[in-house]
């Protein structure tokens, strides 16, 4: 057995560079904006509330609507395909773009993809893959990993990607915004022009009308779905709707929650490839419908992550996410949703110890767009740890003692009385500056007190006569 | 006319700070409680929850339910956190045995939040003395709401006003008011560096705005923001809300 206490190693080696800072400061100045544009809208608590219903009532009805989504693409034109695991995906989704070796496949901003890890698939098969939204084509440039689900390169410093442009692109170097977008810009318009295939993710589907939704802020999305003549949009299996007018509502939560929008920029819908005397589109649109785990997720009691529309509320305002970066998390998905939905999408011990990465401070759940009880589901998700491979063994036995005391009254006030002596020894209000064993990890940065040498029951037995 | 109240007092508070369940005791008299404080309570459970280790949290919940469940009246409890365990997370943990999930109900239903409680009975209070006092305020001090009075039962405003009532003090913000201090829990020995990371956020803010007194409701994270302070030898005074007012009342007039 393992003993995977990695979360811990890896926070320690982050936090010692320069990216926490860097997110420190774009999570508040995202959660800033959000504040915006929540009190922008008044009607913003009871559309979470719809919100939230609309997925859970799809959530429950999930293989009805699968069905009903995968008919009407079909009614539109297009195809679907269903793939159990990342192998399934990469194969289905190399076989659509691959008919000749060396296609030219530019990607939109999809999350699923990178789960899948579907980039290197498709270069092993000899097709060159270029990502178009602004993030991850710096992620991809620095041959990095996207560290926020909505903000690739939420480590990184404008520093930070002039040098890399200047570096990678050999242009001399600039921090300017402004003139980085325009390299980046005119970078990629070649490939937007000459592209074989597009791929795009899927915030939402429409389950009534076939549609898939995407919203970005970039007009990138737009290019890769219309431009190529093949579409593949990949989709993991829980993130559909019923119907457009539901699919607005996600939306309207979902740019208010993630960027602190009214609206992203651009909200992409395509229904079906190209008909005949439309200006343009694929003539082959494609969904890969994703399970990779979600099935299990569904069947557990951490289902209700499933609901999540993929904001980043709950990365933003995380105190521990915001200290240690979403490199730590080791994952595709970061931060609170992360620590429930990793563990649970992939090899459970694999990520055992990330649901123990949240002090529980409630704040993810305060913001969730679709009001998800996020720490309910990081406890369920320890105590699945617990019982399966627990990444805080050492702490077995000391729970086990502390339960066995805490339930016997008589034995309670035995354990109260040692603490006394402790505190006798230490002298009252004095602070202990080393601790032993595992407390160490408290004396490591923390004082902490000594036990009173009367506790309260002493004091109210002898003050107050007995109960 | 007086009201039965049961003191829960919490584990941390019996053990290292029991002059707080003193100051408790004291603010739930004057405002004419009848204290009562049953013997065989011991700690909420709570921590073994948290590390997920719910068969071991169970057990000591059911005690400490059972405990409560034969006593009548009002439960206070001086612990945003232990109140919030017992109020949100009790019911569902006992839920396997329906008649433990009914006991877990009951108990819930009767618990209210040391700040809560006071604030609402010192409004009652008519006659409530208000001293004239024309003292320039004297200390900055920071009400720190804790994440679970704060987000789990909706406290702030009722931990601020008694302070506010506090002679000497000036009630100051700080960035990030409401932002988790870093103690979690077993989190705080789990993922040491985590939490002592997100501590100093919370202990800079608190620096930058001057603040000579800090004061809350939760005594764990008290202990984890005090321990930090005096490793900076930073003087700060670190005082739970039941004592900064029983402290007023003693202060001379």
């Amino acid at each position: 057995m393992s003993q995977p206490v990695t979360f811990r190693r890896r926070a320690v080696g982050e936090m010692s560079t320069s990216k926490p800072a860097a997110v420190g400061r774009a999570a508040r100045r995202f959660m800033g904006k959000r504040q915006w544009a929540v009190d922008d809208f008044t009607p913003m608590e009871e559309t979470r509330d719809r919100a939230r219903m609309i997925r859970l009532h799809t959530l429950a009805n999930l293989h009805t609507y699968l069905d009903q989504f995968a008919e009407s693409v079909e009614r539109n034109g297009g195809r679907v395909l269903w793939a159990a695991d990342a192998a399934e995906a990469n194969r289905l989704i190399a076989e659509v773009v691959g008919r000749k070796q060396g296609s030219l496949v530019i990607k939109s901003k999809s999350m699923v993809t990178e789960e899948l890890e579907l980039n290197a698939h498709l270069q092993g098969e000899g097709h060159t893959v270029v990502e178009t939204d602004l993030g991850e084509f710096i992620v991809q440039l620095a041959e990095d990993h996207p560290s926020h689900i909505i903000a690739p390169v939420m480590h990184l410093t404008r520093y930070d990607i002039g040098d890399l442009f200047h570096r990678r692109l050999e242009i001399p170097y600039t921090d300017d915004p402004e003139q980085l977008n325009a390299v980046a810009r005119r970078h990629l318009r070649r490939f937007f022009l000459s592209a074989d295939v597009g791929i795009s993710g899927v915030n939402t589907g429409v389950a009534e009308t076939g549609s898939i939704i995407t919203v970005t802020n970039e007009g990138n999305g737009w290019l890769t779905t219309a431009a190529p003549r093949t579409h593949i949009a990949v989709m993991g299996m829980e993130r559909l709707v019923p119907t457009f007018a539901d699919a607005a509502t996600i939306v309207e939560v979902l740019a208010r929650s993630a960027t602190g929008q009214r609206l992203s920029v651009y909200t992409n819908v395509v229904s079906g490839p190209r008909r005949p005397g439309d200006p343009d589109g694929p003539d082959d649109f494609v969904v890969v419908i994703v399970d990779n785990g979600r099935s299990r997720v569904m069947a557990s009691d951490s289902s209700e992550i499933l609901a999540c529309i993929r904001c980043g509320a709950c990365l933003n305002v995380c105190p521990v996410f915001r200290e240690v970066g979403g490199h730590t998390y080791d994952h595709v998905y970061q931060g609170p949703v992360g620590a429930v939905l990793a563990p649970g999408l992939a090899d459970f011990a694999d990520h055992v110890d990330l649901p123990f990465a949240s002090s529980l401070c409630g704040a993810c759940r305060e913001v969730c767009p679709v009001r998800i009880d996020i720490p309910k589901l990081l406890v369920n998700q320890r105590v699945h740890a617990t019982r399966e491979n627990d990444p805080f063994r050492w702490m077995g036995p000391g729970l086990a003692f502390y339960a066995q005391a805490a339930k016997r009254p008589a034995v309670w006030k035995t354990v109260l009385s040692a603490a006394r002596m402790a505190g006798r020894l230490k002298g009252e209000g004095k602070w202990f500056h080393r601790l032993p064993f595992h407390a160490k990890g408290w004396t490591q940065s923390r004082d902490f007190p000594a036990p009173a040498k009367q506790s309260f029951r002493q004091w109210w037995k002898e003050n107050r006569g007995g109960t | 006319m007086s009201e039965t109240v049961q003191l829960f007092v919490t584990c941390i508070i019996d053990a290292v700070f029991p002059q707080v369940g003193r100051d408790v005791v004291e603010e739930l008299e004057r405002n004419g409680a009848e204290v009562e404080f049953p013997a065989d309570q011991t700690c909420c459970g709570q921590p073994a929850y948290n590390a997920g280790h719910h068969r071991e949290s169970t057990e000591v919940l059911v005690h400490n339910l059972e405990v409560l469940d034969r006593t009548t009246g009002t439960i206070v409890i001086p612990s945003g956190s232990c109140a919030d365990f017992l109020i949100h997370h009790g019911p569902r943990l006992a839920s396997a045995d329906p008649e433990k999930a009914a006991m877990a109900e009951r108990v819930a239903a009767r618990i209210r939040e040391f700040t809560s409680y006071a604030t609402e009975k010192r409004g009652q209070a008519a006659t409530r003395e208000t001293e004239a006092d024309d003292r320039p305020p004297t200390r900055r001090a920071f009400y720190h709401p804790s994440c679970h009075a704060l987000r789990g039962l909706g406290l702030r405003r009722e931990g601020e006003s008694l302070l506010d009532s506090v002679s000497g003090v000036e009630r100051v913000e700080i960035e990030g008011a409401e932002e988790c201090c870093g103690f979690g829990g077993l989190f705080a020995l789990e993922m040491p560096e985590v939490s002592t990371e997100i501590m100093n956020t919370k202990l800079d803010r608190l620096e930058e705005a001057g603040v000579e007194m800090l004061v809350g409701a939760d005594a764990a994270c008290l202990i984890h923001l005090e321990g930090g302070l005096r490793r900076r030898e930073n003087p700060m005074q670190v005082v739970h809300i039941a004592s900064a007012i029983a402290g007023d009342r003693q202060a001379p007039s």
